[in-house]
């Protein structure tokens, strides 16, 4: 998990490559049947490819009686069976073809699912630590990887087999004592690819993070893109890149380049058979163990049996790629997930609004506490504003408010059960929120604003719309309510884009309410009318409002004044301005 | 696919030398079964020890020859990919990042990522496996198509014939793949978009406790790309099994014509034999080009992706003295008359530069600052106020108009000259995932002092103080382990710390409190007296002291001076001051 300071690399962690091939294999597992029938079509058909050209012997040697002789009946015979033979073993090709490539797309489907329903269950910690460009590229990048090795290698790899075990069987039956040439050279390649692969193995690690680094870092860029600009700072990140580019061009490099003298000299070594064959079968000739023909056939079924074998070396470095790419996956799909609601958690239902905390104390690293012995009361319908100097912790009153992060001590409760003892979504449902970070999604305005409630209908939203006084501004699009806004906003403003947030929040009914600095980038006249809606909106809930305007939390039926994580002052506008204390300065400040 | 070919010429030597090489190596592996094929037809009967020894030996040699031909050949082609694509992502790169601004809305992000990423991998592999791959396949076929017509130009015409059709296969399931292949990259381009927008708004989803809707919503694009993606490779799994088709046919018929020929007298029974060997070498080619086809089809249509951002015009020209307008009166910064709107939002394809339906987003401004001189802005969300900025830092180029800087057409400056005038902070401004240090600093060369002053007068030295390690310290992605307040005093450091002769604001004080945000401006004005600054604002507080202020509504300049001034004649002015500082009044 990359972290603070590792930028420039990543630490390798110890892998596991059987375990992520059978992780691999446990996918494979839903579609165990259509592979059974593939692999025995592989068989089938491997065994239509050899009868061919046994086929097209007889055609042949029928056609051999010489000028005039010809047995045309024979010849035709054969041909048939022959033509047969082939089409047969084509057809059959086509459909192993379509049907792995079919079960390695829906195998991969199947894990970007796993990877994407993985991130909804995640804390939202996870995401504050980790690059979007590094999450995405094991989607797009490391399960492509896995998914084009499934497509090809594992018929490859039964084909393979079939056709080795096939004529080590022949060459045995031919003669014993020239396998023993096999002998020495079998082990050779065994022992040798198993030798790269221990060596390429991380090196295809590294490639994949090294990938995974750069994606992040073209996300991060291409997101500021603008300030880079003003800065003119293009030709420094260009140069940042170029560092980056050059990892991972190297990491592909260094992979590749050992992983390409794998192919050759396993060839070489079966070259170096075929070659003992010769030697050690002329030998035998001479003492008379064997004649001819034998030699010959022996010949012909070593260069089918070290064909494969060629191929073999390949495909290893190809499921080499492959597993690294998938342990990125599966390491993904390993990361703690939010912890499990308690057994038998309750469901909160229509709840009153009633919150508490007590005694909570929080840091989001361990030891270092931000928020110390908070102490609040929300009785239903009032409004706790929340105060203070940035970075004194109102955030994250809100993140455990939420249960984004669970608190170190103390507890919270919402309607007298403590929020840890009831399910999260229950939970969560309770609030409507508006964030500081608006949020859209690539989708239609209706979409956007009906996010919060399912099937709503065109006049809810569109009432949300008026309260949220974003209806004119809807109105003036070209499509209404049916434009789309693209995920980057394109010339939706930040304040535009808050509006339909708080559109969103309308709609979304609940007795609880939470505003963090949400009307912060709503110019103050939209804002006076959002703060009617709001008001509106806000009456018999309960709501928890950080805003730096202070006009916005005058109406507050109780102010926290937060500074460096305590609770230094409570109560209502006036009792505050009474107190002269941390309240009053910071009020006056604005009249500075 | 032209792209592709285009940044391997400046290694084509390189490559000629890897193809060269695979060229030998192909030979030589070649020669091996002749070898073998001699010693068992030939030595072997003459019972001649020695010969066979040394038979053997070469024979043995030849395989080291081949292993190290062979290895090198592939090193060599490792090498040059590797160059070729660190080049074109490197290119790729350089021109997004110098993208305009309507140049990159047209694209979107989302796409210009997944351009940079997953199609430069298909590129990459593509340069890599074209140099092996197209060496031994027309070898294999070309060969294999001599040798038979020395044997029996009849039987190998048979042969010849077959060839067209398997090209027209080839040729036609290409034509037809690369827009599958097009129709993939984009709906990855969707599976992408659907997850970054939930890595990116979390909260929310959880908040709403919208997880199960998201899955769905992510299950239908992934569904869409399954479904493309299998459309695709459909297509281009049919040539290999067609093409085998045609060849056995082909083979079939030389079996019945042969057997017709041997018949007749015309031909020797074992030519059929040999025949068929090379038949296989001809197979081996044919499938092997198709191998080629299938995988520049992929490549193809991730090449023209990335030459589609490559081939973006350079859109903001710099104009010349001449072309230049010439500004009608003094002043350091002039929108004279300016007019503007932004091409279409959202849609992704470069057509759309210049777009079709627009909608208009300045009418008609005009204001002079001079030199050390303040702007404040303020009004409505949507109004335009962030469009001024884009247009004076060049970001879009004006409609009408003009905009000065210095006495200079904006569109007349180098980019860099123009920028490099500027310390600016925009609305949702970006904290790299770096130290502070770099963070401010920021590529440019700022001695430590600069950089302690700038922190200073942000406001943020003391925060940072107590930060592990300081200006040292390392902010996390987007600057999540630092709260709003911190990230937009941290920016705001970075604006000062080139001491910039413009100081752009754009709503970036409105995370922190008003004590913080009074003592920060405080701060600018004694100590940046030359800067001339321009601030966008929502409150009014923040913007009531400066020099002169833009009231914006709707595109529109509605009121315009000082403080007192707007209170007198700018209804709308008076209005949101009155609600703002209604509790003091």
């Amino acid at each position: 998990m990359p972290g603070r300071g590792d930028r420039g690399g990543k630490k390798e962690k110890p892998r596991d490559a059987k375990k992520s091939l059978r992780r691999i294999l446990s996918y494979l597992n839903e579609y165990r049947w259509p592979v059974i029938v593939l692999t025995l079509c592989a068989f089938i058909s491997n065994f239509g490819n050899l009868l061919g050209p046994n086929f097209a012997g007889k055609a042949i040697h029928a056609a051999g009686a010489g000028a005039g002789k010809v047995d045309f009946d024979v010849v035709f015979f054969y041909g048939k069976c022959m033509l047969a033979a082939y089409l047969a073993s084509g057809l059959l090709t086509f459909f192993i073809n379509i049907g792995m490539m079919r079960v390695s797309r829906n195998v991969i489907r199947r894990m970007r699912k796993d990877v994407f329903d993985k991130l909804m269950t995640l804390p939202v910690g996870f995401f504050d630590r980790n690059q979007a460009g590094d999450i995405i590229s094991r989607v797009s990048y490391d399960i492509d990887v896995v998914g084009t090795s499934l497509a090809t290698d594992v018929v490859q790899i039964i084909t393979s087999v079939v056709t080795v075990v096939g004529s080590f069987i022949m060459m045995c039956a031919i003669s014993l004592p020239l396998v023993v040439c096999m002998l020495v050279t079998i082990p050779m390649a065994i022992y040798y690819t198993r030798y790269m692969g221990r060596r390429t193995r991380p090196l295809y690690s590294k490639r994949s993070a090294a990938y995974g680094h750069m994606n992040g870092f073209v996300e991060e860029m291409f997101t500021g893109q603008k300030t880079i600009l003003a800065y003119a700072y293009e030709d420094g990140v260009c140069e940042d890149f170029s560092r980056i580019n050059h990892e991972a061009a190297d990491a592909y490099r260094d992979a590749d380049t050992l992983g390409m003298t794998m192919g050759p000299t396993v060839g070489f070594i079966n070259n170096l058979g075929l070659s003992l064959i010769g030697l050690v079968g002329a030998l035998f000739y001479l003492w008379g163990i064997v004649d001819l023909g034998q030699i010959s056939s022996f010949v012909l079924y070593s260069r089918k049996f070290s064909g494969p074998i060629n191929e073999i070396a390949n495909i290893i470095n190809e499921i080499y790629s492959a597993l690294a790419a998938a342990e990125r996956v599966f390491r993904l799909l390993d990361e703690p997930e939010e912890i499990q609601d308690i057994y038998q958690a309750k469901v909160l239902q229509e709840v009153e609004g009633d919150v508490e905390a007590k005694n909570v104390s929080f840091g989001y690293v361990p030891g270092k506490t931000i928020l110390h012995d908070l102490n609040l009361k929300a009785n239903p319908g009032q409004t706790i504003a929340i105060v203070g100097p940035t970075g004194a912790g109102k955030t994250t009153i809100i993140n455990l408010l939420m249960r984004f992060y669970d608190v170190d001590e103390g507890a919270i409760y919402v309607d007298g059960n403590e929020i840890r003892t009831v399910t999260r979504d229950s939970l969560r449902r309770t609030y409507a929120m508006v964030l500081q970070d608006t949020w859209v999604f690539r989708g239609t305005i209706y979409d956007n604003i009906a996010y919060g409630k399912e099937g709503a209908s065109m006049e809810e939203v569109i009432a949300a719309a008026k309260a949220a006084r974003i209806h004119g501004y809807v109105m003036r699009l070209p499509d209404g309510y049916r434009t789309v806004i693209s995920e980057d906003g394109g010339n939706i403003s930040k304040g535009q884009k808050q509006l339909l947030t708080i559109a969103r929040a309308m709609l979304y009914n609940t007795h609880m309410l939470i505003l963090d600095e949400a009307t912060s980038n709503v110019d103050t006249s939209t804002e006076r009318q959002v703060q009617q809606a709001m008001r509106q909106l806000m009456a018999g809930k309960t709501c928890f409002v950080i805003a730096h305007r202070l006009s916005t939390i005058q109406n507050a039926d109780r102010i926290l004044v937060v500074d460096h994580g305590d609770v230094v002052e409570q109560g209502t506008h006036e009792e505050l301005m009474v107190q002269k204390g941390f309240y009053y300065k910071l009020y006056a400040s604005q009249f500075e | 696919m032209k792209l592709i070919f285009r940044y391997m010429k400046p290694y084509a030597k390189a490559i000629a030398a890897v193809m060269g090489l695979k060229l030998a190596a192909t030979m030589v592996e070649l020669l091996l079964p002749y070898i073998l094929e001699h010693i068992i037809d030939v030595t072997v009967p003459t019972g001649n020890l020695m010969q066979i020894f040394l038979w053997g030996i070469l024979m043995i040699l030849t395989a080291v020859a081949t292993r190290q031909l062979n290895v090198t050949a592939n090193r060599g082609a490792v090498e040059n990919a590797h160059n070729v694509s660190y080049n074109i992502r490197q290119d790729l790169f350089i021109k997004t990042a110098n993208l305009s601004g309507s140049q990159f809305d047209a694209f979107g992000l989302p796409s210009l990522i997944s351009r940079m990423t997953s199609d430069s991998y298909n590129v990459q592999s593509c340069a890599q496996s074209l140099q092996t791959l197209c060496v031994r396949a027309p070898i294999m076929l070309i060969g294999g198509i001599l040798i038979t017509m020395t044997m029996d130009w009849v039987l190998s015409a048979v042969l010849c014939v077959m060839l067209p059709i398997m090209l027209v296969v080839i040729l036609s399931v290409s034509r037809y793949g690369i827009p599958l292949y097009n129709k993939v990259q984009e709906s990855l381009d969707d599976v992408v978009r659907v997850m970054r927008e939930n890595i990116t708004g979390i909260r929310v989803v959880k908040a709403l406790s919208k997880a199960d809707y998201e899955k769905r919503r992510f299950a239908a694009s992934n569904d869409a790309m399954t479904r493309n993606d299998i459309k695709a490779s459909t297509v281009m799994a049919l040539p290999g099994p067609i093409m085998q088709l045609c060849l056995n046919t082909g083979l079939t018929l030389v079996v019945f014509i042969g057997a017709v020929r041997v018949n007749n007298g015309q031909m020797n029974p074992g030519v059929i034999l040999a025949f068929l060997t090379y038949f296989n070498m001809v197979l081996q080619g044919v499938m092997a080009i198709n191998r080629i086809f299938m995988m520049i089809s992929k490549a193809s249509a991730s090449a023209n992706r990335i030459a589609l951002i490559m081939a973006a015009p350079q859109d903001q020209r710099i104009l010349t003295e001449q072309e230049a307008k010439k500004p009608s009166g003094d002043g350091f910064i002039r929108f004279e008359h300016v007019n503007f709107s932004y091409g279409e939002a959202g849609t992704a394809q470069a057509e759309a530069f210049g777009g079709s339906s627009r909608e208009q987003c300045l009418y008609d401004i005009d204001f002079t600052i001079k030199k050390g001189e303040s702007l404040g802005i303020i009004g409505p969300t949507g109004c335009g106020k962030t469009t001024i900025i884009n247009l004076l830092m060049r970001f879009y180029d004006v409609e009408d108009g003009g905009v000065f800087v210095d006495g200079r057409d904006v569109r007349s400056y180098e980019k860099d000259e123009l920028h490099q005038k500027f310390g600016v902070v925009f609305q949702n401004d970006m904290v790299f995932n770096d130290t502070l240090r770099q963070n401010i600093s920021f590529g440019r060369d700022i001695p430590e002092e600069g950089l302690k002053k700038a922190t200073e007068d942000a406001m943020a030295a003391e925060y940072i103080a107590g930060l592990d390690g300081g200006l040292d310290y390392m902010a996390d992605i987007k600057g999540a382990n630092l709260s709003g307040g911190q990230k937009q005093r941290l920016l705001i450091a970075r604006a000062l710390a080139a001491k910039p002769e413009i100081l752009i604001l754009d709503d970036s004080s409105s995370a922190l409190d008003y004590k913080t945000d009074a003592s920060l401006r405080k701060a600018v004005f004694e100590n940046y007296g030359g800067t001339t600054t321009i601030l966008i604002a929502q409150r009014v507080s923040s913007v009531m002291n400066m020099t002169n202020i833009l009231v914006m509504d709707n595109g529109r300049c509605i009121g315009y001076g000082n403080h007192e001034h707007l209170l007198r004649t700018c209804p709308e002015y008076r209005d949101i001051f009155n609600t703002q500082m209604g509790a003091l009044a």
